[in-house]
């Protein structure tokens, strides 16, 4: 690994440069506008005063901003509301995922290829498109599935159906990395299993499903990911329903104050916390995950 | 992208059992993932039986029967027509977004990936936990601060606008720095240094060579962010004739709801949008590695 002298000398410029596009796009795309969020959320707007008035100027706000999201009722509720949709989409995305990748590796199963790769198919049709979709089956007016009977929309229901556009989307990808991961297990595993008396269903629970743990973990930290930045599937649900309002949830509160009300002080001050709240999210599930692995290791 | 003309090595796959043994079907794990295929297709099928419906039909025939007086035509038609045919502007847009943006992504994380797998230079770990950090931290979020920058740049409502922030691909990173690392023999570069290869000739020949199965996966998980994205474009476009599908498509039901006439002519879309990405997968799906996606937590 470690290079000459002479080598590192040569080659200590190329890895810089192969670098460079990254680091650039980093500090535009991401460092740049964190730091600018963080910035405009200690601002407010202020009117002028006095008789030429009409204009306004950027004040220090200290944390008003932040006193206000953590006062906003609007926007607890659409805490409220994504806790319960993730409720929903979290646990059934990654049971349904298990419990497909299980059965596609079971010795008997037919109709593998052609189930595995269907089932994966969501996964390329964008959320706006798969809300749509499920959107035209939830309306009364197009429904095959009932829609004239029961309302998709009430008051509980509109969680499930939001939730299920999302399931549906997200179901095969996590059904593929527990898949893969089964089918790296060595067959020799199964056989000794087997030898030993275990049953089909007990070599899924006992051997199997153990072994893929680092991978079966991978899939509730990217569906609690998503579930915190829900989006897509509410916004484009909104037009076809009022049980969808423009503050559903978080990410359509801070759209709304940017566009709608056009206060991107109070927007970004959300979008620090909801960023916050999931980098907390994403760096438990980590730490979760590593100790997980250690203790199996040991 | 001629490198799609070679498939990568097959996964591994179970004969030891042989033809011979060849297990009983299973029939209740196969029905269930049938199930879970039929799951996924009705929302597809019925978008297609409602595609054949004209406008008035769509509302009064009933839900399941197909419309067999060329309605599917008629609408394709009118949506061809809808607004000087703005619609396939749209998809292609998006092709335009996935593709560029997806090859340059994979440029930019294999040239990365590569640097942090095979050199050791100053800033190496640093600039890899920055990276790290940026797969954690919801790229959503930073969409609003995105889009105030580029505004003062005077890149808003411009592909550069759309396409620049997705070029910076954290996940494609670290997936490239594991493929470097276990795809890419030491030996090999050090015996191209010995017969006096430059460092960039030996990344662009045998680095970018040997990663490409890698990068394939990382190309095809980029094209398909790109392609499903809403948000980022939503954000930065204002004028229709730059938007992707999804943005166009959410903007026809939103006057939709105005006019309900023009449901069927989002149903036709969503129904012309999701063809092209199912043939592009179904014709790539080989060329998946997701065990990559898997391996990495190895």
């Amino acid at each position: 690994m470690a290079p000459t002298t002479v080598r590192a000398r040569r080659a200590s410029r190329f890895p810089h440069l192969l670098v460079l596009p990254a680091v650039l796009l980093l500090a535009a795309f991401v460092v740049a506008p964190g730091a600018y969020a963080l910035l405009l959320s200690f601002q407010r707007r202020k009117v002028n005063g006095g008789l030429l008035g009409g204009g306004t100027h950027t004040v220090f706000a200290g944390l008003a901003n932040y006193r206000d999201v953590f006062g906003d009722a609007d926007l607890w509720s659409g805490v409220l509301r994504m806790l319960a949709l993730g409720a929903i989409t979290v646990p059934a995305t990654v049971l349904f995922a298990l419990l497909f990748a299980v059965l596609l590796d079971l010795e008997g199963t037919r109709l593998r290829r052609f189930t595995r790769l269907t089932i994966f198919l969501p996964y390329a049709v964008p959320g706006v498109i798969a809300s749509l979709m499920w959107g035209f089956l939830y309306l009364p007016a197009t429904s095959p599935i009932g829609g004239d009977r029961v309302d998709f929309f009430g008051r509980v229901a509109v969680y499930f159906s939001v939730g299920n556009v999302v399931v549906w989307g997200a179901v095969g990808f996590n059904m593929i990395v527990i898949y893969t991961a089964l089918r790296a297990l060595p067959p020799e595993l199964h056989e000794s299993a087997r030898l030993d008396g275990a049953g089909e269903w007990q070599i899924v629970l006992r051997v199997k499903v153990p072994l893929v743990m680092p991978a079966v973990v991978m899939c509730p930290l990217f569906s609690t990911l998503a579930a915190l930045q829900v989006f897509n599937e509410p916004n484009t649900l909104k037009p076809l329903s009022n049980a969808v309002t423009s503050t559903w949830v978080p990410l359509m509160a801070i759209y709304d104050e940017a566009f709608g009300n056009s206060d991107i002080h109070s927007a970004a001050a959300t979008s620090v916390v909801l960023a916050a709240a999931a980098l907390a999210v994403s760096f438990l599930t980590a730490r979760l995950i590593q100790s997980r692995i250690q203790q199996e290791a040991q | 992208m001629t490198t799609l003309t070679r498939a990568p090595a097959a996964a591994p796959v179970r004969t030891a059992a042989g033809p011979a043994a060849r297990p009983r079907p299973a029939l209740l794990p196969t029905a269930a993932l049938v199930l879970g295929t039929l799951y996924c297709v009705v929302p597809t099928l019925w978008i297609l039986v409602a595609a054949t419906k004209s406008r008035t039909k769509l509302f009064s025939t009933d839900t399941y029967a197909p419309s067999l007086d060329l309605g599917l035509v008629h609408n394709i038609r009118d949506l061809s027509h809808y607004q000087g045919g703005i619609f396939w502007r749209w998809m292609l847009n998006s092709f335009f977004y996935a593709t560029v943006g997806g090859v340059l992504a994979s440029l930019v994380s294999a040239a990365t990936g590569y640097a942090l797998a095979k050199y050791t230079f100053r800033g190496r770990n640093a600039l890899f936990n920055t990276i790290l950090a940026g797969v954690l931290l919801p790229q959503i979020v930073l969409a609003v601060p995105q889009y105030l920058l580029l505004s003062k740049a005077g890149l808003t409502d411009s592909a550069i606008g759309v396409l620049l922030p997705q070029l910076f691909n954290p996940y494609g990173i670290y997936l490239c720095r594991i493929y470097a690392r276990s795809a890419v023999p030491d030996s090999l570069l050090e015996a191209g240094r010995i017969d006096g290869a430059s460092e960039a000739r030996l990344f662009l020949s045998v680095g970018l060579r040997l990663m490409g199965p890698g990068l394939v996966t990382v190309f095809l998980l980029q094209f398909i962010a790109i392609w499903n994205n809403f948000l980022l474009p939503f954000v930065m476009l204002t004028s229709d004739d730059k938007f992707p599908l999804t943005v166009g498509l959410y903007s026809l039901l939103r006057h939709g709801a105005a006019e309900a006439s023009l449901y069927s002519l989002v149903i036709t879309g969503t129904l012309l949008s999701v063809l092209p990405v199912i043939a592009l997968f179904l014709s790539l799906q080989r060329f998946w590695r997701i065990d990559l996606v898997t391996g990495a937590l190895k």
